[in-house]
């Protein structure tokens, strides 16, 4: 009964802490989405742990707890895959806009000292 | 200009305040009539200033992306500008620009020409994992380009507009994919790269690394890249 409570008052305060952020417009929604939905199964199974053991016994896992935990470290490790894809096309982004940037400026320079060569033979 | 062509030499430099200065006044001496444009790769020292003081162009990124971001950056400026050939070189005066109208003349043939070490001209030795892994590169990259190439991490390489156009959208930043993994990419897609030997000097700034454990790394991580670049699209 204790750890059900314990188990159960994570899932609930996680569930606070994404919503609030969410609330805030602190997280994308996209990912806000993707964490409820998965408090959403983790919440029902941190109350009743026994939930899963019909389809563990079908896999052949003993029991529905050692499969909550396999597909966990599965889930995060796809989440991992996935932020470290998405922190790839952010380095691209950022890439290009700097390369932008450093064209804009040189763009500047070349423009600002074509004026004061004309400025200069003029006076 | 170099052969009626419009030419721009891209130097990629990062904190070379030391050795810029003599490297662009060399160019310059050496080949009147071409743009010089110093890519200053996000340096903390004053090299963009003493380049500009030189007489180059400047294109100054705001923080460091590696010598594959400052090339691209430097082939977008070679197509937006409209320059029939683009030139590569090292800012620490191991290349000598005196060779930039040979590279240019093959360009009529082809479409990427590298300035290689270890092909006849010079002086130059490595011994140990680096050489395993130069060994390495060019067995496997001279099949891939159906050409000899000797040093495929030479940073002297000359290029023409079609490669200029390729290079401008794709260029990797990663370590070694400016050197392996262009050349996959170029020889794949049937440009034609042809290599040509130069001598190069010792470095006017600047001391190469030769830790042995360094080399060991230097062998693991080219044949990744190797692999990787071959695997890729």
């Amino acid at each position: 009964m204790k750890l059900t409570l314990v188990t159960g008052l994570t899932g609930l305060l996680l569930l606070g802490t994404i919503v609030e952020l969410l609330r805030r417009r602190q997280l994308r929604e996209k990912y806000g989405m993707l964490w409820l939905a998965v408090l959403i199964i983790v919440i029902p199974l941190s109350l009743f742990p026994r939930l899963l053991d019909n389809v563990a016994e079908l896999l052949g896992v003993a029991s529905g707890v050692s499969l909550v935990l396999f597909l966990g470290i599965v889930f995060l490790l796809l989440v991992c895959v996935h932020l470290s894809w998405e922190v790839s096309a952010l380095e691209e982004e950022t890439r290009t806009l700097a390369e932008d940037f450093a064209l804009l400026r040189a763009q500047i320079d070349a423009d600002r000292a074509a004026r004061d060569e004309l400025v200069s033979t003029d006076g | 200009m170099v052969n009626g062509k419009r030419t721009l030499i891209i130097i990629p430099a990062l904190n070379e305040s030391g050795s810029i200065a003599d490297v662009v006044g060399e160019v310059r001496g050496e080949l009147p009539g071409v743009d010089v444009l110093v890519v200053d790769d996000g340096s903390t020292d004053r090299t963009a200033a003493v380049a500009a003081a030189a007489g180059a162009k400047v294109a100054k990124l705001p923080y460091n992306l590696g010598v594959g971001g400052a090339m691209r950056l430097g082939y977008r400026y070679a197509r937006d500008h409209d320059y029939d050939v683009a030139i590569q070189i090292d800012a620490d005066g191991q290349h000598d620009p005196r060779y930039v109208p040979k590279l240019v003349d093959l360009l009529d043939d082809n479409d990427l020409v590298i300035g290689a070490r270890f092909a006849g001209e010079g002086d130059y030795n490595v011994r140990g994992p680096r050489r395993w892994a130069m060994v390495m590169l060019s067995a496997v990259l001279s099949r891939v380009a159906h050409t000899k190439l000797t040093d495929t991490t030479s940073g002297f390489r000359a290029a023409n507009r079609r490669v200029i156009e390729m290079f401008a959208g794709w260029y990797p930043a990663e370590y070694l994919g400016d050197t392996v993994e262009t050349l996959v990419h170029t020889a794949r897609r049937g440009y034609r790269i042809r290599q040509v030997p130069v001598a190069m000097r010792k470095r006017m700034a600047g001391t190469p690394s030769h830790s042995p454990a360094k080399a060991m790394v230097y062998l693991g991580r080219a044949f990744a890249v190797l692999t990787l670049a071959l695997i890729r699209r």
